[in-house]
């Protein structure tokens, strides 16, 4: 840094000090340095927080090759970056807001943890979380996620079929859907206390959607283990359906053979139904679902069928009207 | 409560009324508005619109409380931001949502009750920003303008509906604005029926409205 001398500038130069610093203007910088700094401050306190580091543990032995053969990620489309997928997040149990999820779910306790797994089945079981993850050996899968608000991301999930899971388990021949529950634990998850949404998040599949290999239980993302805010230990990713179909933090998962209720569903039927799969062609009643916005982009895209996974599961809905069962 | 320097307080209004503009581009510029940063600058100029309606709402009721009249002086200023905000918000979404497209703009306001009031409470805006000058006041004539500025209370709660439509179940921050909003209107009507009640009676002795 430059220092002038001080005989750099005449003392002649200098304004005499009673000129500029009458009380008067004095008052007045006061005031409106006050108030600017007041203004900025309210405003600061609604932006966008700055975000938490996270960091996973490290995942071992994933396995990559036998994902990329049958389920190659998307092509040409870049993976959304850690730092955005870890920042914003649907997770109502923790925040509303999509910006504050990571930093209201800090220090989420993940063990111990079980996930009890029973109704029509014939082999009804409470694993543990560590043993739960031995079942089959975790894949990458790199998949979109479509959020039924108009944003979507490109995320390498670690997981294995949920399928695997339900084998062990055997289920019954009258069982036609799976239902699917989050912890329910407003000590630990501050946000259930309001009542945004009934609690505990409750989802559910037909039991074909939760047999098909691209549905998934995920247990990280980017080689680790997801962070609280996407879901800790144990999620549930279904790429053809909007996001909210991914519950989190699953403790239960049900046979059954009703259709079981859903939480979007419950709180506003008309616009989130039971399938809700990705549907350009059917809007949402506020909104139009024809394009997207990837994260990290500037412009739209289009939001594909079945999110683009349409080769693989259109067959599921074989007959079906899409609007009506949407 | 005695007037202040008009001119110098314009002038700090004025900035303040700025300052969440430039913090926004600031931001921006900075890549600091999160992963969406254009939902975040959506709601963010939609939230300021409303607030700086609320405020230009706020001095006739604080004028009648306080008898500082010269709060009326400010009154323009402040809505021309709440105009100002509520352009910034439509652009956002015409530009950065709809990129300009006139048919899906038509088909949103045609077809979404949510876009559809937004739309007309920003467009009530535009006639109370156009006849804001003191030639329009004069042209119009004072009980003329003043009765078509009274769209502001339409604009102010098609924009607080628009506002509760767009979230999807955490309605608390609609909620309170609309809270905000019934004060403000309360207050007008309440303060209209004592008024009018002090006029019409026949009684000589007539109880101060408490």
């Amino acid at each position: 840094m430059l220092i002038k001398k001080p005989d750099d500038i005449k003392s002649s130069e200098i304004t005499d000090k009673k000129y500029y610093l009458t009380r008067r203007n004095f008052m007045r910088g006061a005031a409106f340095a006050a108030t600017t700094a007041a203004t900025t401050f309210v405003y600061r306190r609604f932006a966008v927080p700055a975000s938490p580091p996270v960091k996973g543990e490290k995942i071992e032995n994933v396995q990559t090759a036998q994902a990329a053969e049958s389920f190659p990620p998307p092509p040409g489309e870049a993976q959304t970056s850690y730092e955005e997928i870890t920042n914003y997040n649907n997770f109502y149990e923790f925040s509303t807001g999509k910006s504050e999820v990571a930093g209201a779910a800090r220090g989420f306790v993940t063990r111990p943890w079980t996930v009890a797994v029973e109704g029509m089945v014939q082999k009804p079981k409470v694993f543990d979380l560590d043993d739960l993850l031995k079942i089959a050996p975790l894949e990458e899968r790199v998949y979109r996620m479509r959020c039924v608000e108009r944003w979507s991301m490109v995320i390498p999930w670690v997981g294995f079929p949920l399928a695997k899971l339900l084998q062990q388990v055997e289920p019954l021949g009258q069982a036609k859907y799976v239902a699917f529950q989050t912890l329910l634990d407003p000590k630990r998850m501050p946000n259930q206390r309001t009542d945004v949404l009934e609690w505990p998040y409750v989802e559910g599949l037909r039991l074909d959607e939760a047999m098909h290999p691209l549905t998934i239980l995920a247990s990280g993302l980017y080689g680790e283990t997801l962070p609280p805010q996407n879901g800790a230990p144990l999620r549930l990713v279904v790429p053809w359906k909007y996001g909210y179909k991914g519950i989190k933090s699953i403790v239960k998962i049900t046979l059954t053979d009703r259709q079981p209720p859903t939480t979007w569903n419950i709180s506003a039927p008309d616009e989130y139904g039971f399938y809700s799969n990705v549907n350009p062609r059917v809007h949402h009643p506020r909104w139009s679902q024809a394009k997207e916005r990837r994260i990290g982009e500037f412009s739209l895209r289009d939001t594909l069928p079945f999110n683009g996974y349409g080769e693989q599961v259109a067959g599921l809905y074989a007959g079906m009207d899409l609007k009506v069962n949407y | 409560m005695a007037a202040p320097d008009i001119k110098f307080t314009r002038f700090v209004l004025f900035t303040n009324g700025l300052v969440p503009a430039i913090l926004l581009a600031w931001d921006a510029y900075h890549q600091k508005l999160g992963a969406n940063p254009i939902e975040f600058a959506t709601r963010a100029t939609g939230v300021l619109t409303l607030v700086f309606l609320f405020i230009t709402l706020a001095v006739t009721p604080l004028r009648k409380l306080t008898g500082a009249n010269w709060l009326v002086k400010f009154r323009r200023m402040l809505g021309l931001y709440a105009f100002f905000y509520g352009f910034l918000h439509l652009l956002t979404y015409v530009w950065f949502d709809k990129f300009f497209g006139a048919r899906e703009i038509v088909e949103d306001v045609w077809a979404r009750p949510f876009i559809t009031i937004g739309m007309a409470s920003f467009l009530l805006l535009v006639p109370l920003a156009i006849t804001s000058t003191k030639g329009m006041i004069k042209r119009l004539g004072g009980k003329r303008w003043a009765k078509l500025h009274k769209l502001t209370y339409v604009a102010a709660i098609g924009g607080v509906i628009h506002f509760y439509m767009g979230v999807k179940a955490d309605t608390t921050i609609p909620i309170t604005f609309a809270v905000v909003l019934a004060v403000l209107l309360g207050y007008r009507w309440v303060k209209g029926r004592m008024d009018a009640a002090t006029k019409n009676s026949t009684l000589g002795i007539q109880t101060p409205p408490r």
